[in-house]
């Protein structure tokens, strides 16, 4: 009746029991919250059933926000039981939970913070910046968030219910297969990784497809903003990538539930064989998550600078370089695996030749100040010190493409060191950034600057102090994932000096977060009536903020890069306002019903309760047979009705 | 939303007083550490190579690191909107002897990377033989759950989280796993490779100091890898032997079956000497999972 799933899956340990408890009393406040404030139709009709992109990016935010919360207290119990697990004493974790705390640290943050994020700002901004009313494929986009959102509260139910994954967030076999994992751990790890991924190739190809046909007329791929040009790379790197991810799983599932050998040790299973499939999907990953704070970096530096971006078709190229690269270089995560030196030799080559349009977009971003007018507002904060940042983390990366030094600094905390410089320096940065430019866009008023330079302060210190010194561990021979160490190896200085960078950067995610819960609660008093605070150059600059749910009143047409820009000094003509009636895609609760399921389906699955899980499966499929045989509902909003909301904004920016 | 004029200063000088503390501490570190930074102070040759490629690579990537650092700093600063002087030339949006440049010269840094890499990576290939008159030393490493056995033999001895080998002297080391994924790591001499189960690696290396050397399993292999660490003492030839008679009176006798009490999951073993009664031991070990599973 209920497979694997005993009372025994309840107990933890003391550290684990106390997030339980308090994820459980944050759960139950904020229910709580929603029926004292009586929300509950006003999220399910316009959150919970919406498949407006707006309303879709908001929530991935949301949901990358919490899970960044719990991957960030993984790194912060990591880092603690680091500086005191030395010598004769151990820590305040097993090494098992130790193990399992790294996992779900690495797992969260990039498949639920990362990614994301990424797919937030996609939602939020690519319509807008294309000059679309929506997207490719509106249901499609919805039914990817739920699988998403599933998929994340599947892992944090995996907090509360049995144990998560021991083995790594890309969980080699053979540690990952029944074997040497026979518990619960790894097929959570399976299916959250599963459903989120599937949910990923659904809106990367619902993505590639609306910046491909929608945009708005005249707008050629050559005058596409480059944020737009950014996730187009990226959504192409999905939908080859993320299938590989799906099948390697579906072939670990086989291995762990059917006594299949694909990855196994005996019986002719070949771990390396997994190791390649997942680099192969695991490579491009990391360039989904960069790729997009290239974008953004692009939107914000010339906007900050009042100029053009400086070499708009290198930049363009560069993009494009770098998303054909990421495909040949997977086997530099394990040069250690012992191919023979030509094969070596050729990965790190590849690898190396990434660095040069990396570095032809950092010189590119800097000659766009030149001779600018630059702005210090806050995106421009995160750019200055991505920009430090980056750089380092750049250098090292060139140093860990070759084979020689790799073999010296392989999964040591050198290499942590330097993926963070990527991820964090990089990628985090350029979320920030992304995050304090779009803000007024998406909810009409503003973050505080102040509060905003505090927090950077505190990251930019406190990045240096939790990353640099591991550099360093690296040389000392400190391999990753290790709960415990010798006093002789005095490891502990310097891992002590990484705890406190981990709580110095704490204090600016706590200052971020009180920055935006203050913003929320004065945003009578610091709204954005005009709808271009940063004097903005793109055609989400265009609109007013927060945008109505059509987007765009009139379709704009375009004829060069920078179109409101353009217009704004004079080069291109205003739209003229003939308002018609629009069509939008009608809400539907199916995304949501799908998602609801998936989530039963993982559960089920992991625990093998399978009556349950084939239930559930074909929910799902009926699911789908539904929706796809239901005729394709749209709410029209008349031009008279468009014409009104437009003459409101209007007279609101006059006042302003 | 505009800021105080004496901001970008303050930013500036913050930062570059906080980045300045950084690089003045590296050095720092390096000093104070010196004694435990095992990849900057290697004792063995095949280290000192990959020391010395590490730091060439880095000297060239600093050549485009550094103009990267003063340029953000310098055009932040003059072209700050506060400035009155800044030039200010909203419609330069290209330069092609510009683009030429940082196209070019990242491109010609990477093809002297590239070359460097592709000699050096067939010079330092973990399996070739390291070239000596002396005659190299076979040592047959098997990660078990959680601990090394390390298997000698010509010697026909065997030695649990420890070994000892003469200075000098070529180390051969043939590598499998009877466990999980684990990488054999020495750094004090050497960069590293992995251990799988039923398949071979080598490893070679040298040690051509005396010392006592830790090395330790890269790869996460379970609950008890983090105690996978082990002693590489490097001594006379001497020492060595004597080490190596020790062995062979050893009241430990390391056969198939005690072989299979050790394989068994055991976390922080201490240091263990064997004398080898089973030739193909390491064989065995490879060999076992090519049979047909036997549940």
């Amino acid at each position: 009746m209920f497979g694997k799933l005993t009372l025994e899956a309840f107990k933890h340990e003391p550290s684990q029991t106390f997030a339980v408890i308090s994820m459980a009393l944050g759960g139950i406040a904020l229910i709580g919250l929603i029926f004292y404030l009586k929300r509950w139709k006003w999220l399910w009709q316009e959150w919970f059933t919406t498949v407006d992109p707006k309303r879709i990016g908001i929530m991935y935010i949301i949901v990358a926000l919490i899970l960044f919360s719990k991957g960030f207290a993984d790194a912060l119990m990591m880092r603690m039981h680091q500086a005191l697990s030395v010598g004769d004493a151990h820590g305040f974790l097993s090494p098992g939970h130790f193990q399992e705390v790294f996992s779900a640290h690495g797992t969260t943050m990039i498949f639920f913070v990362g990614m994301g994020m990424v797919f937030g700002f996609m939602n939020l901004i690519i319509p807008l910046q294309i000059g679309a009313r929506d997207v490719a494929y509106p249901f499609l986009n919805a039914l990817g968030f739920w699988l998403f959102a599933s998929a994340a509260t599947l892992s944090l139910v995996s907090l509360a219910i049995g144990r998560f994954s021991a083995t790594g967030w890309l969980a080699y076999p053979p540690l990952s297969g029944l074997e040497y994992s026979p518990g619960e751990g790894v097929d959570y790890w399976i299916w959250i990784v599963q459903i989120a991924g599937v949910g990923t190739t659904l809106s990367g190809i619902n993505f590639l497809v609306t910046i491909l046909k929608m945009r708005c007329p005249g707008m050629k791929l050559m005058t596409m903003p480059i944020f737009t040009w950014s996730i187009l790379c990226a959504m192409v790197l999905v939908i080859f990538a993320f299938p590989i991810l799906t099948a390697t799983l579906c072939m670990l599932t086989l291995d762990r539930y059917l006594g299949m050998h694909f990855f196994t040790v005996s019986g002719g299973g070949n771990l390396m064989m997994y190791v390649n499939l997942v680099w192969a999907w695991g490579h491009p990953e990391v360039y989904i998550l960069i790729l997009p704070a290239f974008g953004i970096f692009s939107e914000v530096v010339p906007t900050f600078s009042e100029k053009r971006l400086f070499g708009y078709v290198s930049m363009v190229w560069a993009l494009i370089l770098i998303t054909f690269l990421s495909f040949i270089v997977w086997l530099h995560h394990f040069f250690t695996m012992g191919a023979s030196a030509n094969v070596n030799a050729f990965f790190g080559i590849m690898t190396m030749l990434i660095a040069i349009p990396t570095g032809v977009k950092i010189f590119n971003w800097l000659f766009t100040k030149f001779r600018g007018r630059v702005h210090f507002d806050s995106p421009m904060l995160w750019f200055f010190a991505f920009v430090l940042n980056f750089t380092i983390g750049g250098m090292t990366g060139i140093l860990l493409s070759a084979p020689p030094v790799d073999f010296q600094v392989h999964n040591s905390l050198f290499l942590i060191a330097h993926f963070h410089g990527m991820v964090i320096g990089g990628m985090l940065f350029g979320v920030f950034c992304g995050f304090t430019y779009w803000f007024p866009k998406v909810t009409g008023f503003f973050l505080s600057e102040r509060l905003n330079q505090y927090a950077f302060w505190c990251w930019f210190v406190g990045f240096l102090l939790a990353f640099m010194p591991l550099y360093m561990l690296g040389f000392m021979g400190a391999t990753r994932r290790l709960d415990h160490y010798e006093e002789a190896t005095n490891w502990n200085p310097l891992f002590l000096t990484v705890a406190a960078g981990a709580f110095i950067i704490l204090c600016g995610a706590v200052i971020q977060i009180y920055g935006l819960f203050m913003s929320i609660k004065n945003r009578k008093k610091n709204m954005d009536l005009t709808g271009d605070p940063w004097n903005g150059r793109t055609l989400e600059w265009s609109i007013p903020s927060p945008p109505p749910i059509y987007n765009f009143a009139i379709i704009p047409t375009v004829d060069q890069i920078d179109p409101l820009w353009a217009i704004k000094r004079g080069q291109a003509p205003k739209p003229h306002y003939d308002y018609e009636d629009i069509l939008l895609p009608k809400n539907t609760p199916m995304g949501l019903y799908i998602g609801i399921l998936s989530l039963i389906f993982g559960f089920t699955m992991t625990w093998h309760i399978f009556w349950l899980a084939l239930v559930s499966l074909f929910g799902i499929i009926g699911c789908v047979i539904f929706k796809l045989s239901s005729p394709a509902e749209h709410e029209v909003i008349t031009a008279a009705e468009v014409k009104e909301i437009e003459a409101a904004y209007l007279r609101r920016s006059i006042t302003a | 939303m505009r800021l105080g004029k004496k901001f970008v200063r303050l930013m500036l000088i913050l930062s570059g007083i906080i980045l300045l503390l950084f690089l003045i501490m590296q050095p720092l570190t390096i000093y104070k550490f010196r004694d435990y930074i095992a990849i900057l102070f290697p004792k063995g040759i095949i280290g000192v190579k990959q020391l010395n490629l590490l730091l060439i690579i880095q000297l060239l990537m600093l050549l485009v690191v550094i103009p990267v650092y003063i340029l953000t700093f310098i055009f932040s600063w003059k072209y700050r909107a506060s400035n009155p002087k800044g030039k200010y030339d909203p419609d330069l949006v290209d330069n092609v002897i510009a683009e030429y440049i940082w196209w070019g010269v990242p491109c010609i840094l990477t093809l002297i990377i590239s070359v460097l890499t592709w000699v050096k990576t067939h010079e330092l290939d973990p399996f070739k033989a390291i070239a000596s008159d002396k005659k190299p030393l076979t040592i047959q490493a098997v990660a078990l759950q959680w601990k090394w056995l390390f298997i000698y033999p010509e010697e026909q001895i065997a030695s649990l989280n420890f070994i000892q080998i003469p200075k000098d002297v070529p180390i051969r080391f043939e590598i499998t796993a009877d466990a999980p994924m684990n990488s054999l790591w020495i750094p004090q001499l050497g960069g590293q490779i992995y251990a799988m189960p039923s398949m071979r690696t080598e490893l070679n290396l040298i040690a051509n100091e005396f010392g006592d050397f830790r090395g330790s399993s890269a790869n996460l292999s379970g609950e008890g890898f983090a105690g996978m660490h082990f002693i590489t003492r490097a001594s006379t030839e001497e020492d060595y032997q004597k080490w190596i008679a020790a062995a062979k009176q050893s009241s430990n006798v390391l056969n198939l079956v005690t072989y299979e009490q050790l394989a068994a999951p055991s976390q922080n073993i201490a240091p263990e000497i064997y004398q080898l009664k089973e030739q193909n031991l390491f064989t065995h070990i490879i060999m076992k999972y090519m049979h047909p599973h036997e549940e």
